[in-house]
């Protein structure tokens, strides 16, 4: 049975009629106990018939681990997206993007695709002085209304810079990391293993924090 | 497996693209906050002929952060979200333009109207303005609230709760959010304790599917007095009024769910509150300042309802558009 019912199918059809360039995803699983990889599957094969611009790579992240290794990938099922240059831009799905993720999802495949609006001059900037690597982890629950919001915030940073990765992280998945940084209100928002926040903050507070890594 | 897709999506990236904020005009009306009271504001005002525009930092207010609405006249269910998408499409069908996701830091009086300043330092110009800001959740201002938040103490139970699978909570109120909250938890959580210092002021409707659940208890007349714990919250303390017994609950989660504050900071020093903080208006919502109307939670209007907020967004747009045609 389809994971996608037809109304959402065809409004999925819809807003994929406004992607310019294709897109790949690259979604990675692994053997034996994987919490939602089958389902992951599933759902993405779902998304690549939606649209002509959209293909579909599945990889286990032990067998093609140097693949991995490329995209930063270390949990499982995790989604990465790349653009038509096959390019990993820095955008991450670790767990399903069910539930509310699905609306950071369907604009990373579109953000990807090179449509969305250029981010204000003085944020550009910013962006454009660092000079180390940045990674942003974000935290989520599937029933979090405002998460998605912040996950599209630090995607958007990674598109506009090739020193930032940011990853939607689905708390519940990895409940293990989760633990570690102690998440118990989402979003989340880890940088660099070491600076943190909570909420769907403003694009600025995401640049203060990330300032701190310099 | 649920997707929760936005239905505007196309309305941001696809064919139904709506005109850009342009930040050099004129606008006959500003309106400052996307939830329901700036959402019924902007439409009434579109539907005169005004030139306005919406600034906000959070489409949908605090509406999005509500698992369920069922006392909306002529919707007999809906999600929080759903709602709101629901009014941004009927709104975004008029194109009116909206910036999201910016802060206004100040706004000041000119000859020709206001000059309101965003957090990134641009200036947009109005003849009027509609303060919408709504409000954010009451904190309960007990030890150790603000060293566990984010670590054991939240303020969203449909965000949070996943994260307390199986473990024991408590919720923090007697009204209709609390009682929401903790029927929600109640699917999630091993246990949840409803702990409120006075009685119930939740609709009876859903106390009676709160006391349906097995595993919920309910503590009225009881005051909660410190959150403690060892880096998350380990548990509370409560004092039981009736007995003047101290306790202690031994819980992982501590939702808080106890009304709201007015979102007040850009009006602090300019306009007239109450002893709550709350925005005074009169019956037309107009504020101690000419030109200045304001709508919805922000406002010392009793009941912080949505559709209040709806009614109210509606007669500050009504009244503005008078000002502006008297000149």
């Amino acid at each position: 049975m389809a994971l996608l019912n037809e109304q959402l199918q065809g409004q999925l059809k819809e807003v994929f009629g406004s992607m310019k360039n294709e897109i790949t995803l690259a979604v990675f699983t692994k053997e034996g106990d994987c919490y939602s990889c089958e389902e992951t599957i599933s759902f993405m094969k779902e998304i690549e018939a939606l649209s002509d611009k959209i293909s579909l790579e599945t990889y286990d992240l032990e067998k093609d681990s140097e693949r991995a290794g490329d995209y930063n990938v270390v949990m499982a099922p995790s989604i990465v997206i790349l653009d038509s240059d096959k390019k990993y831009r820095g955008v991450k799905f670790n767990g399903i993007p069910a539930g509310h993720e699905i609306n950071s999802f369907i604009p990373g495949i579109l953000e990807v695709s090179g449509v969305g609006e250029a981010l204000p001059e003085e944020l550009l900037a910013q962006i454009n002085a660092l000079s180390k690597p940045v990674n942003i982890k974000v935290f989520v629950t599937l029933s979090c209304p405002h998460c998605a919001g912040a996950v599209q915030k630090a995607h958007k940073l990674a598109l506009e810079s090739d020193l930032i990765d940011a990853e939607m992280v689905e708390a519940q998945t990895f409940d293990e990391l989760s633990n570690k940084f102690n998440v118990s209100s989402v979003p989340k928002i880890v940088i660099n293993d070491q600076y943190e926040f909570v909420g769907n903050q403003p694009l600025e507070v995401f640049l203060e924090e990330i300032a701190k890594t310099q | 497996m649920d997707f929760n897709l936005n239905m505007n999506l196309n309305e941001q990236y696809g064919k139904n693209k709506k005109a850009a904020f342009d930040k050099e005009a004129l606008y006959d009306m500003l309106i400052i906050g996307l939830g329901p009271a700036g959402l019924s504001a902007a439409l009434y005002a579109k539907r005169k002929g005004l030139m306005v525009g919406v600034v906000s930092n959070k489409v949908g207010g605090q509406v999005v952060d509500t698992t369920s609405v069922e006392n909306y006249l002529g919707i007999d269910f809906a999600t929080g979200e759903g709602l709101v998408e629901k009014f941004m499409h009927h709104v975004q069908t008029l194109d009116v333009p909206m910036l999201k996701d910016a802060d206004v830091k100040s706004f000041e009086k000119t000859e020709s109207g206001f000059e309101v300043t965003l957090g990134r330092g641009e200036v947009i110009k109005s003849k009027t303005l509609i303060i919408a800001t709504g409000s954010k959740p009451r904190r309960l201002g007990v030890k150790g609230e603000e060293a566990f938040m984010g670590r054991g103490v939240a303020y969203c139970a449909i965000c949070d709760g996943p994260l307390f699978e199986g473990r024991d909570v408590v919720v923090a109120g007697g009204g209709n959010s609390a009682v929401e909250a903790a029927i929600d938890l109640s699917k999630i959580a091993n246990s949840v304790t409803l702990v409120h210092r006075s009685e119930f002021r939740a609709d009876q409707i859903i106390i009676d599917h709160l006391n349906r659940q097995s595993n919920v208890i309910i503590h009225l007349q009881t005051e909660i007095q410190e959150v403690f714990g060892d880096g998350l919250v380990s548990g509370i303390k409560v004092l039981d009024k009736a007995t003047g017994e101290v306790r202690e609950l031994k819980v992982e989660g501590l939702f808080v769910e106890i009304g709201y504050l007015p979102n007040n900071q850009l009006v602090i020093d300019k306009l007239d509150l109450n002893n709550r903080g709350e925005i005074i208006v009169n019956a037309l919502n107009e504020t101690s300042m000419k030109g200045v109307f304001a709508a919805g939670d922000v406002t010392d209007t009793p009941y912080k309802q949505i559709i209040v907020a709806a009614s109210e967004g509606a007669k500050a747009a009504l009244t503005a558009n008078d000002y502006i045609n008297r000149g």
